[in-house]
């Protein structure tokens, strides 16, 4: 039996979690500890961890794991476009901003229908998961697009990285359907970001290795990274079913 | 391996039956035979047998090697465009070729390592004709002169990626159970997706696709890379209409094509690649 491995996301140790994001991307990231407001009604389900919910196991810990991703990259975008966007954004950069905001708005609702159809309710993640964004400065392009970059291109990381967890070769499927567009997202956000500076970034040495492949990130690391934005608690210890 | 007897054994019947040397040579990559469905199961039917749903199924080696002679042509293509002069006094081009270019070489010399390693033996590189019998040309070797060329080296550029997208995607269903193979395909796969954005967006286009279109300026040879028996088109995602999952914007049916791009089967991406292929 392969040793399972065991994340937790934790927003006890604010400052912590905030140091290391820094230093992994270079952004300020903020938490708070507030409960998971859906948690409340049920004490008994397999997914509450002491009182923390986890995101399961197999095909279910993938799809709570991609909805808290694209509830996370909705969000944003959300909150990006509710913003008029940034004060300098060309009319390219808002396009390709409101089509990003389309494109997660859409996934989302996706995994929402799909959980709910097909997981019982009390191992289904929260529609409600609350985000914090104050280390994002949605008026500056600089802030707006690295904060998207990292978005898109954990995105990309995090499905690589959980495809084998899942059990049901139509989940696959489907899982493969949406990363190759959050790839092109990274892609056309790191073009813009760099410009005439570097027109190899849309797939930039940075990201892939000397084999040509693409980032490829386990749970733990992916949530490690982006576990700041999460003002909501939960843990995904056992990817593996 | 011939690639022609290849590509003929990948769209027959022949690799639905055991094939007990084979799957004993490879053993080592593991459940070889394991028959995955790679079809667009509606939710409610997704614990029905697969075997029932497939539409296809073939072995990790066969996978691998289907991904090689894809990646054979991308790195061929990208290698020749480069060294044709049609893209001298372009910085951003060129640039974004040769990045590419490194990628698709990357990607020949380790899916080679790989099947070599499984104790298989790697297809042979096939001849290829890029003008696909002088209907192109590419690399201005007939005289199309350095715009048509130019133009043509971009769009056989963008046909390739988006093959290469929904050709990988295609394949990962077949994968399961090998989850280091797997992970590699999909991190391939998504390595093809940038491509992919950023030569749609060298020729003006959008780094995702609408519907089934395939966008300004791409030949009509170009439209199969956009169809299939699963159309780039499609608005059914896992028996849902995504269409009618809220309201507004994000549900319109051009972003809702947009955000999901769609598989090739294994026949049809071997069907794109054969246009290409001599011997």
């Amino acid at each position: 039996m392969k040793k399972k491995k065991s994340i937790e996301v934790t927003t006890q140790t604010v400052g912590r979690n905030r140091r290391n994001f820094l230093k992994v991307s270079g952004l300020a990231i903020a938490g708070s500890g507030l409960l998971l407001a859906s948690c409340s009604d049920d004490d008994d389900n397999g997914n509450m961890l002491g009182g923390t919910f986890d995101l399961g196991t197999g095909d279910v810990g993938v799809l709570n794991y991609a909805y808290a991703l694209e509830q996370l990259e909705a969000a944003f975008y959300t909150n990006v476009v509710n913003g008029s966007f940034y004060a300098s954004a060309s009319a390219d950069e808002k396009a390709i901003l409101l089509d990003l905001y389309n494109h997660e708005v859409n996934h989302r609702e996706f995994f929402k229908a799909a959980i709910g159809a097909n997981v019982p309710m009390e191992q289904q993640l929260t529609a409600d998961l609350e985000f914090d964004f104050s280390s994002v400065d949605f008026g500056n392009r600089d802030s707006v697009l690295t904060t998207a970059r990292i978005l898109e291109d954990t995105g990309v990381s995090a499905y690589n990285g959980a495809g084998q967890y899942i059990q049901t070769a139509a989940y696959l499927t489907l899982a493969g359907k949406i990363v190759s567009v959050e790839a092109r997202h990274a892609a056309a956000i790191r073009t813009i970001i760099n410009g005439s500076a570097d027109y190899t970034a849309f797939a930039g040495d940075d990201i892939i290795d000397d084999n040509g492949l693409d980032l490829a990130e386990s749970p733990a690391d992916v949530i490690s990274k982006a576990g700041g934005f999460f003002v909501t608690p939960f843990t995904y210890k056992n990817p593996q079913a | 391996m011939n690639l022609i007897k290849f590509l003929d054994e990948f769209t027959t019947d022949k690799l639905q039956e055991p094939n007990t040397s084979r799957r004993a040579m490879f053993g080592q990559l593991g459940s070889l035979t394991k028959k995955a469905a790679i079809a667009a199961v509606p939710f409610g039917l997704a614990t029905m047998s697969n075997k029932a749903m497939a539409q296809s199924s073939s072995s990790v080696v066969d996978v691998l090697n289907l991904a090689l002679t894809l990646e054979y042509l991308e790195d061929e293509f990208y290698a020749m465009a480069l060294d044709s002069g049609v893209l001298s006094g372009n910085a951003k081009a060129e640039a974004i070729y040769m990045q590419i270019s490194k990628h698709e070489s990357q990607h020949v010399d380790f899916l080679t390592a790989a099947i070599e390693g499984a104790g298989a033996t790697p297809v042979a590189k096939p001849t290829f004709d890029f003008t696909v019998d002088g209907a192109f040309d590419p690399f201005n070797d007939n005289g199309a002169g350095q715009a048509t060329a130019y133009a043509q080296l971009l769009a056989l550029a963008q046909a390739f990626e988006d093959t290469g997208v929904r050709a990988y995607k295609g394949q990962a269903g077949n994968l399961m159970g090998n989850p280091g193979v797997l992970t590699a395909a999909l991190q391939i796969h998504s390595v093809e997706a940038r491509h992919a954005s950023e030569v749609r967006r060298l020729r003006g286009l959008e780094g995702w696709i609408t519907g089934n279109q395939r966008g300004a300026g791409m030949p009509e040879a170009t439209q199969v890379v956009y169809d299939g028996a699963t159309t780039e088109a499609n608005i059914m995602q896992g028996g849902l209409d995504v269409t009618t999952l809220g309201s507004g914007s994000p549900f319109t049916v051009d972003a809702s094509t947009q955000a999901y791009d769609e598989i090739l089967t294994g026949d049809e991406a071997v069907a794109i690649a054969s246009l290409f292929i001599v011997s």
